[in-house]
């Protein structure tokens, strides 16, 4: 766990470098592709570019509207550079909805574009993994296993190691194409599957699950309701594709 | 790997995961949630006492029941002279509905007086407490100043905020969170 450099006057926030880095690195992985799959990179950038400022001035935003009170009052914090004052669920849906929106408007094959996603964010994954070893975030339950690391006054899973290598593992499936996609989309598919089962397998370790009934971990049942649409668009776009011509 | 091998795949993985997910599911007497005292976000806030800049002493588990704010500060330190009018305002504002703020002092890196006359100038109401051996400094891992600790009515750390300023915004914000779970 590192999670700040004192650099001079500036304190780097380690774990948002990382996340940084994923960002822009995961966007080389996506021109990439964009320009295998013969997609305008330009487009598919901006489709990034204004998700994400979406997403986070709608994470902000959210916030904000919690507190409408205080915010009325103070309308300069909503510029503030602080990490703390975010809505990311909110952020989330809003950012994907704005690219969605921008996508639609212009015209993007929509599941070529997921495609042409699928290494960028895979890439992502991993630094998200880097960004919690770096907070000590996403810690794993109590243990007594012989690999275990001792973490916040105890020994534990460690679901940071678990969750990078498993990135690893997907990143290499998918950027390597490992599983044939004859289908536009399928390879998003396979990316979200992955992800959706390497989630799956991970939280049943972690310690700070968040519980949705009865014990039952929220994003074990999310991860398992995932993995149902995954089957399913799978199943339904290779079929398709079966009438369609081979673009791939 | 073709693609009903994919599939097949991705249905074994479906069952093996339903199967995990009951297995993993977090029993009432697991340790999941662990309650031990660590420095931070979803743990019980470690527990100190220390003598005040004003005399008389302050111990953390004795605030339980309130919504407690732990700055760690210094008089050098030009974000934290810049936060606290801030928190000072917040503190006016909040303090009847059940907010405590510990102004906790690095004093082993500071000093008393200096402290004492920037409290002053400030027009600084709430407690300055002073470590004099940075020993609470250590407990709570503080790397970087200011660090500040927002800790809900049951002693469990919700916030850290590392660095600053802090805007009032967001220390009103934080601090409504909290005071909002016990209406």
């Amino acid at each position: 766990m590192f999670p700040y450099l004192r650099l001079g006057p500036f304190l780097l926030q380690l774990p948002l470098l990382a996340l940084f880095i994923g960002l822009w690195v995961g966007l080389i992985f996506v021109e990439r592709e964009s320009a295998r799959l013969n997609l305008n990179k330009e487009k598919i950038n901006n489709l990034v570019f204004y998700g994400l400022i979406g997403g986070i001035v709608s994470a902000r935003l959210a916030y904000a509207a919690q507190y409408a009170s205080i915010y009325i009052s103070n309308p300069f914090s909503l510029l503030s550079l602080n990490t703390n004052t975010f809505l990311p669920g909110a952020g989330l849906v809003f950012g994907t909805l704005i690219a969605i929106g921008y996508g639609y408007r212009q015209r993007l094959p929509l599941r070529n574009t997921l495609d042409a996603l699928a290494p960028g964010l895979a890439f992502f994954m991993i630094m998200i993994g880097v960004s919690h070893l770096l907070s000590g975030n996403a810690y794993g339950a109590p243990t007594q296993v012989p690999w275990a690391v001792y973490l916040w006054s105890d020994y534990r899973q460690p679901t940071q190691l678990y969750e990078i290598f498993l990135g690893l593992v997907i990143f290499t499936v998918i950027f390597a194409r490992v599983i044939p996609a004859p289908a536009p989309g399928l390879r998003f598919v396979q990316l979200v599957a992955l992800t959706a089962t390497a989630r799956l397998f991970i939280e049943g370790f972690r310690g700070d699950s968040a519980i949705l009934y009865d014990g039952y971990r929220t994003a074990q049942v999310a991860s398992l309701i995932i993995l149902i649409v995954c089957l399913y668009l799978f199943r339904t776009w290779e079929e398709r594709s079966e009438h369609e011509p081979n673009l791939r | 790997m073709n693609n009903s091998r994919f599939s097949t795949w991705m249905t074994w993985a479906l069952i093996l995961g339903l199967i995990w997910t009951v297995i993993s599911r977090i029993q009432p007497t697991s340790a999941q949630t662990s309650t031990g005292s660590v420095p931070k976000e979803g743990f019980t806030a470690p527990d100190f006492t220390l003598s005040l800049l004003d005399g008389g002493t302050v111990t953390l588990s004795a605030l339980k029941g309130k919504v407690v704010l732990v700055n760690f500060w210094t008089s050098w330190c030009p974000p934290c002279r810049k936060e606290m009018p801030a928190i000072e305002s917040v503190y006016r504002s909040y303090k009847d509905l059940g907010l405590v703020v510990i102004g906790l002092n690095l004093t082993a890196q500071d000093s008393k007086q200096e402290a004492a006359s920037f409290a002053q100038k400030i027009g600084v109401t709430f407690p300055i407490a002073l470590d004099l051996d940075n020993s609470v400094g250590i407990l709570y891992r503080v790397t970087a100043l200011p660090t500040s600790f927002f800790i809900d009515r049951k002693g469990v750390i919700r916030s850290v905020i590392v660095g600053g300023p802090m805007s009032e915004a967001l220390i009103q914000s934080k601090v409504e969170e909290l005071l909002r779970e016990g209406e």
